[in-house]
């Protein structure tokens, strides 16, 4: 079968971020002080366990980003392909018995009927009112039990490979903590392959208002909160680094200009700065419908406007921190001499001063994640989110809240949304944490004290 | 200091001024008026008539900086800048999209809003600060190792959770507290708890955090080694040092919020059905009352140049040896 690969906007910012990423494994190779902070980070316990998790989540996020469109089965003679309309994922090929196996309505997690009682014709003709079955799965299903089983008997194998990793790890004598990476991935793919035994026959988190799998839609909200949290970042980080650098640098007018610009900027309530921005960015957008041709395209770059937006709201306090750390750098001996010699202040900063300024940008990249993947929740609930018809957690929450007051309690979807961000946000956090105390240098200090 | 107060004010105009423009910027030019009366009556078939209706009645008619029609001071005052923009310099918000006076309701709004939000805030600052304490007084221990991974756990938990579970188990499972609603008077009570409870925990994973840090980089300075040498008690130590000490950096991030608390808090309000301010902004962001969303831009602002300068002001309370100078 042959596809059409679309790229989206966000799929080319995301492979930029990748390859950003893999330039920095590549400069930390080489140079050693580059690594040396990453080493420390592999060493602690939680840095390895929680790396694995998100680097699950991010598996997951670029499956999903890479976009094609499948031919439609020809119907004529010519020989002229014709494509979808829809757009899919590798992911939602993956995922597509899930995508597919839809319902009627709500159906509970592990459940073999759906939510609300229907009037039915048997067989024999008689009308009986009673919980119609789930389609999904067939007539057939294996027991749950048996399903969990075959989920732990397919890990074993898994688990023999991490355990020869981990012989391996020893005898190179690693100083990483590669045991609490193997140990995660362990078990982690325990419990996906149990999902996946299980998903091939139950609906795992049960089904939405319209009948769509909420495993499924979990999945693909991963994506959306993955761009939020690194897409942001990445657009403010020239901004924040080049503002605060010359401020801190060239002093004088320069410095009073760009600290009123921040102080300007940062004495906005932030939310209503990105409300009233994101209001702004969708009506432009309601005017412009030719601009996209297809709903995924328009979400799409709804998600771009919304990152570039919270960039550009939340760059001050990077700026901030980057400007002081510059002027303590400018005090320094070998920005004198580089003066004295003659060096332009081009190369001054781009060789001098970014470099040490590398520490502050990583940390507050690490620690700015996890709150912006908590703040699209918040801001999809505002109405000033992410498209409406985007997969995200926000949205999921957001079209559940109100089904908690029926009885019985609609919980699933809610507390699906809660496991993925819970768990993306603790990974994150303990991670930053990690990478806080190996970059700090205070805490590097008083370590050799 | 008084030469010192009206410098910081001095400074204040600038950045009003500017908040001004740039939203002026954002709401008139980058979407004109045109676009927002379509935007409100509905995209499609809108006619011509009108918009210009529309526009009539709230004044977006006008010229935006300059009107070449009128005589004399008039060019400048009868535009849509002079009227919406600089107006709001002496706080006249004009009227909402439905014809209410924003400035009225704002006045009405803010008790309700203050009615959450410092409760609150209050109960928040001491619960967390007696936490951190209480961590720091254990450090080391696994009851401080534990406390911070819950501070972590609980920090990693969306707002909307805590109240979307708080709702469900102590109003809809248990009857503790009524859902949502307001009152005003000793019966309205009984709905401020669960909000509040609900924001006091929700602050406390990064509250707690937060404070136990700065206690504990306070811990490891020499003066508390003489106190501790001088045989003070460790409760002695950390009441009259640490706490004294840790109070500097806590005001920084503390006082700043104590004008916004009038702004209320947009989610819980909305939630727990509170006729605040936070209610009414993402009322204004839903029905894209633009006008609204302008005020609670500026007056939001306003709010948080005043918190800068009650900071400043508070350090000198707090610590003997800062003196403010003009």
């Amino acid at each position: 079968m042959s596809i059409q690969p679309v790229i989206f906007p966000s799929d080319i910012l995301l492979g930029v971020l990748l390859a950003g990423g893999l330039l920095l494994v590549w400069l930390a190779r080489r140079h050693g002080y580059f690594l040396e902070p990453w080493l420390r980070v592999g060493q602690s316990a939680t840095g390895m366990a929680t790396a694995t998790v998100l680097l699950l989540y991010l598996a997951v996020g670029v499956l999903d980003s890479l976009h094609y469109r499948p031919a439609l089965p020809a119907e004529n003679a010519a020989k002229t392909v014709e494509y979808s309309p829809e757009v899919m994922s590798v992911l939602d090929a993956l995922l597509s018995p899930l995508k597919n196996g839809t319902e009627k309505t709500y159906s509970a997690p592990l459940a073999v009927h759906l939510y609300g009682k229907e009037t039915m014709t048997r067989a024999d003709g008689q009308q009986v009112r009673d919980y119609p079955p789930a389609l999904y799965g067939g007539a057939q299903r294996p027991a749950i039990g048996s399903l969990l089983l075959r989920g732990l008997l397919l890990s074993l194998p898994v688990w023999l490979v991490l355990w020869g990793g981990w012989r391996l790890a020893r005898r190179r004598r690693s100083p990483l903590r590669w045991d609490a990476a193997l140990l995660t991935a362990g078990l982690l793919a325990w419990l996906g392959l149990s999902v996946y035994e299980l998903a091939a026959h139950y609906h795992v988190l049960g089904t939405d208002k319209v009948g769509q799998d909420v495993l499924y839609q979990s999945m693909k909200s991963v994506r959306t909160g993955l761009l939020i949290g690194t897409l942001t970042t990445l657009v403010m980080l020239p901004f924040s680094l080049l503002m605060g650098a010359f401020a801190g640098y060239f002093k004088g007018w320069v410095d009073d200009l760009i600290q009123y610009i921040y102080t300007t900027l940062s004495s906005i309530p932030g939310v209503l700065l990105i409300a009233a921005a994101v209001l702004i960015m969708q009506s432009w957008m309601d005017q412009h419908p030719d601009w996209f041709a297809t709903v995924a395209e328009r979400a799409d770059a709804r998600l771009m406007a919304l990152c570039f937006i919270l960039g550009l709201t939340s760059w001050t306090s990077l700026a901030r921190l980057i400007r002081g750390e510059t002027m303590k750098l400018v005090e320094l001996d070998y920005v004198a001499a580089a003066t004295a010699f003659g060096v332009s202040h081009r190369r001054i900063i781009l060789r001098h001063i970014l470099p040490n300024l590398m520490h502050i940008v990583m940390i507050s990249v690490v620690m700015d994640f996890s709150g912006l993947v908590l703040a699209e929740a918040v801001l999809s609930y505002v109405g000033v989110g992410v498209d409406p018809t985007m997969a995200s957690w926000g949205n999921m929450i957001n079209g559940a809240r109100l089904e908690m007051a029926r009885e019985p309690v609609v919980w699933w979807q809610l507390a699906a949304a809660f496991v993925f961000m819970f768990t993306l946000v603790l990974a994150a956090n303990l991670f930053s944490d990690t990478v806080q105390t190996a970059f700090d240098p205070r805490t590097r200090q008083r370590e050799a004290a | 200091m008084m030469a010192y107060l009206l410098r910081r004010l001095f400074y204040a105009v600038p950045i009003l001024l500017g908040v001004n423009l740039l939203t002026f910027a954002l709401f008139f030019m980058v979407n004109t008026p045109d676009d927002m009366a379509r935007a409100h009556l509905g995209a499609k078939h809108v006619t011509a008539d009108a918009i210009r209706q529309w526009k009539v009645e709230r004044g977006y008619d006008k010229p935006l900086f300059f009107n070449n029609s009128e005589q004399g001071l008039g060019k400048l005052t009868d535009t849509v800048f002079y009227d919406k923009s600089v107006r709001m310099l002496v706080l006249d918000f004009g009227v909402s999209d439905d014809g209410r006076s924003i400035g009225a309701e704002i006045r009405q709004r803010a008790g309700p809003s203050l009615m959450i939000a410092l409760p609150t805030f209050v109960v928040g600052l001491l619960v967390n600060i007696t936490c951190a304490l209480l961590l720091v007084f254990f450090r080391a221990t696994w009851l401080d190792f534990w406390g911070a991974v819950a501070c972590v756990a609980l920090m990693s938990i969306s707002s909307l959770f805590y109240i979307i579970a708080g709702q469900f188990f102590m109003s809809k499972l248990w009857h503790w507290f009524p859902i949502s609603g307001f009152a005003f008077g000793v019966d309205g009570l009984r709905f401020l708890f669960l909000p509040v409870l609900i924001g006091v925990l929700y602050g406390i994973g990064s509250g707690v955090r937060w404070y136990r840090t700065l206690f504990l980089e306070e811990i490891a300075r020499e003066y508390v080694r003489t106190a501790r040498a001088k045989g003070l008690s460790e409760r002695l130590v950390l009441f009259r040092h640490v706490l004294r000490n840790g109070l500097i950096p806590i005001l920084t991030g503390v006082v700043v919020v104590i004008p916004t608390l009038f702004m209320g808090s947009l989610i819980m309000e909305s939630f727990f059905g509170i006729p605040g301010l936070g209610s009414y902004t993402i009322d204004a962001i839903n029905s894209q009352d633009f006008a609204v969303v302008r005020a609670m831009v500026f007056i939001g602002s306003v709010l948080y140049i005043v918190g800068l300068v009650l900071t400043d002001l508070s350090y000198v309370w707090a610590d003997p040896r800062v003196r403010l100078q003009a």
